[in-house]
């Protein structure tokens, strides 16, 4: 060791330990802070032609328990909410920040941020913000999106690209509807729904796994295949015979107990229906099944480097069929959304891109369940917003409100994501 | 394949290319097959004498071949039936081969756009803006109207490009999501001041100037046609005979052996979203300002482009990314629309069943292993592994 020291001495001085940005950590920084700088000052505009003030209904009206409507001078609110914006947005942009203050100037960015553009939004009106109902909303239309992004999750962590989420949703929905309106029951139009998505998930698996077609391509000829057979047999079947076939029972919520009885918490979270408690469990049981298990493991691996797999005497054709399967049993509960979690009748391509939505949601989530579960949850949340905000008559015209989600979504894409890496082997046919 | 230009290897090139259009035909064959069985499986009617099928054939057979024969018989001579159908199938294939060459160009680049609806709805807005606002000669205003949509679309596309190349975000999302920014902004354009028929309260635009409109040449065959095949040669110049399509091609071929090779990816990007996007407006222009079946093009509506942009996906595909194959599945996707409303009108079949043989063509073109199983004699003698370039979009 002595022999080395001298040479020590030496790098020593001349090493110094520098942090060196890479060119794309750069570029993440700069369009991420230079966006949450831009949504300041847009606050800063809207301060000053904010109206006198917000008001904030944390009960419904027939909620049991009422809470206190809040009244939030509007000006100053929207006025604090841009400057925590602004100086959020400088920190970001600055790169002094360390990891766990980034963070947190993320959170008070996108609070602060949604605080004044709903308190700008709440004062221009005389009704109040109905904040129960937003979150409430934000539950019901994000379970879907949660269900089919959890289905492509496990697809696409083993290696299959999976576009075919909106056509999963579609057949699983008129299967439901079909099997509910006959049966009058909802467990058997849950399983019909399951079976069916499964059964377009089996042919997703044969012609991307066996005939090694290109995976993207085929999601979208799936899709249309559902769009055409569920459009096909509705206008010859279901149509001319829709009190019998197209009338299925919708599900009405459970509360869970006691817990459905706390103010405020529990109508929005322990009031809900079942499928609401199957997606939240869906999410738990798709972790476990990925990060603690042993099918997890090898779920990952075929997706990462199905050749290492293989060498250890994992089938990678194996394991990436059992995958796009039980993909296709929560996509399967996600379409039974659609008809007996909401109307219970069946219309031609009513699933109206959710499919797509959820797929957004699956790449911003990084293709973990958990993270791809929030973004889910993001856009429920923008898009409830956008149509409450509908209903208090906003100076912004309501074609603009409809848009919100999916501006916010390229935002997202754009500015706060970036560069996210899929499984390495993801859309990659394996030829042994 | 062999490189070498000998006799067997020749012969060998020859009866894989004509393997390809026979494995092309017997998709056909095989999605219309399809059709059939679920023709007849989705009509209480018909399906209800199945149960007779070994009383009683005849009874069963008879109406399934009754079925079939009316629907599919309406759906060829809805097509091609006559010179009047002809044209509507040209009419119909005009937008489909446009926008299909915008998606195809995407591919070629290993770019997904999925985005050529939006891209054909700006397109739209624009030229049946120009068309009915401005007051210019004849010519000039067609002209005038044309290049604004193709512009319209180039910017949508581009801005997509532009996102990929600076922040690496995901083309299939934010077409995706383009796709639903357009309608959006259509919707609220049709409700202002500027695009509302006066005395008018729907959601529908005033008429555009006979001045602005693609003139026919006979029924609804019409100039539209003509540029969506120069636009065809076109792209086939671009790709085939220019720089800038090398680099498309080899970009899409190994991003990263391009860029070693000194190709800008992000400039390429930008590049090829912006032509696909300026061929998918066109396609919108085609359905904003092409006559329709009173030789008058229809006033912008909600639903004015349908949906050329996700049919593009299937022409590009059926067509390989390739300007000839686009144009020829264009005009088999086109005459199968135009078809389709003759067998919805004459044999009272849904219209959505040619959705579904669309998407069976497809599926068993870009399968080919699937189509040799089925009808063996097609496949290859020698036990060579089949490397056809079907999936390869």
């Amino acid at each position: 060791m002595t022999t080395f020291s001298a040479a020590e001495a030496v790098l020593d001085q001349v090493v110094r330990l520098e942090k060196v940005e890479s060119a794309d950590q750069k570029r993440a920084r700069l369009s991420t802070g230079s966006l949450v700088v831009a949504a300041g000052l847009l606050l800063l505009g809207l301060s000053f032609g904010a109206g006198q003030i917000a008001h904030f209904a944390m009960s419904n009206a027939f909620d049991e328990v009422q809470l206190p409507t809040f009244a939030v001078p509007a000006g100053p609110a929207v006025l604090i909410s841009a400057v925590l914006c602004l100086a959020a947005g400088v920190g970001l942009i600055s790169g002094r920040l360390s990891p766990a203050w980034r963070r947190a100037a993320g959170v008070v960015a996108g609070t602060s941020f949604l605080f004044g553009f709903l308190s700008w939004a709440a004062a221009t009106s005389a009704l109040p913000f109905p904040v129960s109902n937003q979150l409430s909303g934000t539950v019901a239309t994000a379970t879907p999106l949660i269900l089919g992004a959890l289905a492509g999750v496990i697809g696409e962590r083993a290696g299959v690209v999976n576009v075919a989420i909106e056509g999963q949703f579609l057949n699983a929905a008129f299967a439901a509807g079909i099997v509910g309106s006959i049966t009058k029951s909802i467990p058997a139009a849950l399983v019909a729904a399951v079976l069916t998505a499964v059964a377009t998930a089996a042919l997703l698996a044969l012609f991307a796994i066996k005939y090694l077609m290109d995976q993207v391509v085929l999601g979208v000829v799936i899709n249309l295949l559902a769009s055409g057979l569920t459009g096909f047999l509705f206008d010859q079947l279901v149509q001319p015979q829709s009190r019998v076939l197209n009338s299925a029972p919708t599900m009405q919520p459970i509360p869970l107990g006691p817990l459905a009885n706390i103010p405020f918490l529990g109508p929005i979270l322990f009031n809900q229906t079942i499928l609401v408690y199957l997606a939240v469990l869906s999410v738990a049981v798709v972790w476990v099944l990925l990060f603690k298990t042993r099918w997890g493991l090898r779920v990952r691996a075929v997706g990462e480097h199905p050749k290492a797999a293989d060498t250890v005497g994992i089938s990678v054709v194996a394991v990436r069929w059992q995958a796009v399967l039980v993909g296709g049993i929560f996509a399967g509960l996600g379409g039974a959304f659609f008809t007996v979690g909401s109307t219970g009748s069946f219309a031609k391509d009513l699933t109206v891109g959710n499919g797509f939505i959820a797929l957004a949601a699956l790449i911003m989530g990084r293709w973990h369940p958990i993270w791809a579960a929030l973004m889910a949850l993001f856009f429920g949340f923008v898009t409830q917003m956008a149509s409450q905000l509908q209903t208090l008559s906003t100076p912004v015209p309501s074609e603009f409100l409809l848009l919100l989600p999916y501006i916010a979504t390229i935002v997202a894409v754009a500015g706060l994501i970036g560069r996210s890496r899929a499984p390495a082997a993801d859309g990659t046919p394996y030829i042994k | 394949m062999s490189s070498t230009t000998s006799r067997p290897a020749f012969l060998a090139y020859l009866s894989q290319y004509w393997r390809e259009w026979a494995i092309t035909g017997a998709a056909m064959v095989l999605a219309l097959l399809l059709g059939a069985i679920l023709m007849v499986v989705a009509d209480p009617e018909v399906s209800a004498n199945f149960a007779y099928l070994f009383t009683a054939p005849q009874l069963a057979l008879g109406g399934a071949w009754a079925k079939v024969a009316g629907a599919y018989s309406a759906l060829v001579a809805g097509a091609v039936g006559s010179p009047e159908a002809l044209a509507h199938t040209s009419a119909k294939a005009a937008p489909l081969i446009c926008a299909g060459l915008g998606v195809g160009l995407g591919f070629r680049a290993g770019l997904f756009n999925i985005g050529a609806q939006g891209q054909a709805i700006m397109g739209s807005i624009v030229a049946a803006y120009i068309g009915f606002t401005f007051q210019l000669p004849y010519g000039l205003h067609l002209l005038v109207a044309i290049i604004g949509g193709v512009a319209a679309g180039a910017l949508w596309g581009g801005v997509v490009g532009w996102l990929k190349a600076k922040t690496g975000a995901h083309e299939v999302i934010v077409t995706i999501m383009m796709n639903y920014i357009a309608a959006g902004l259509l919707a609220w354009l049709l409700t202002t001041a500027a695009f509302m028929r006066p005395g008018r309260m729907d959601p529908i635009s005033p008429e555009v100037q006979p001045t602005s409109a693609l003139p026919g040449i006979y029924q609804q065959f019409h100039l539209g046609f003509l540029v969506a095949i120069l636009a065809a040669a076109a792209v086939w110049w671009l790709l085939e005979r220019s720089t800038t399509g090398f680099a498309i091609r080899a970009v899409g071929l190994n991003p990263n052996a391009a860029a070693t090779a000194g190709m800008s990816v992000a400039a390429t990007t930008t590049i090829t979203m912006t032509f696909a996007g300026a061929l998918a407006g066109l396609a919108g222009v085609q359905a904003a300002l092409g006559p329709s079946a009173n030789g008058v093009p229809v006033p912008l509506t909600v639903g004015l482009v349908g949906t050329v942009g996700f049919d593009a996906i299937t022409v590009a595909l059926l067509g390989r990314s390739r300007p000839l194959g686009i144009v020829l599945a264009g005009l088999l996707f086109g005459g199968l629309s135009a078809g389709g409303l003759a067998m919805q009108s004459v044999a009272q079949t849904p219209l959505t069943l040619t959705m579904v043989l669309q998407a069976l063509v497809v599926l068993f073109v870009a399968a080919p292993a699937l189509v040799q199983t089925l009808v063996p004699i097609l496949k290859e003698r020698k036990s060579k592994k089949v490397a056809m370039a079907g999936g390869e979009a």
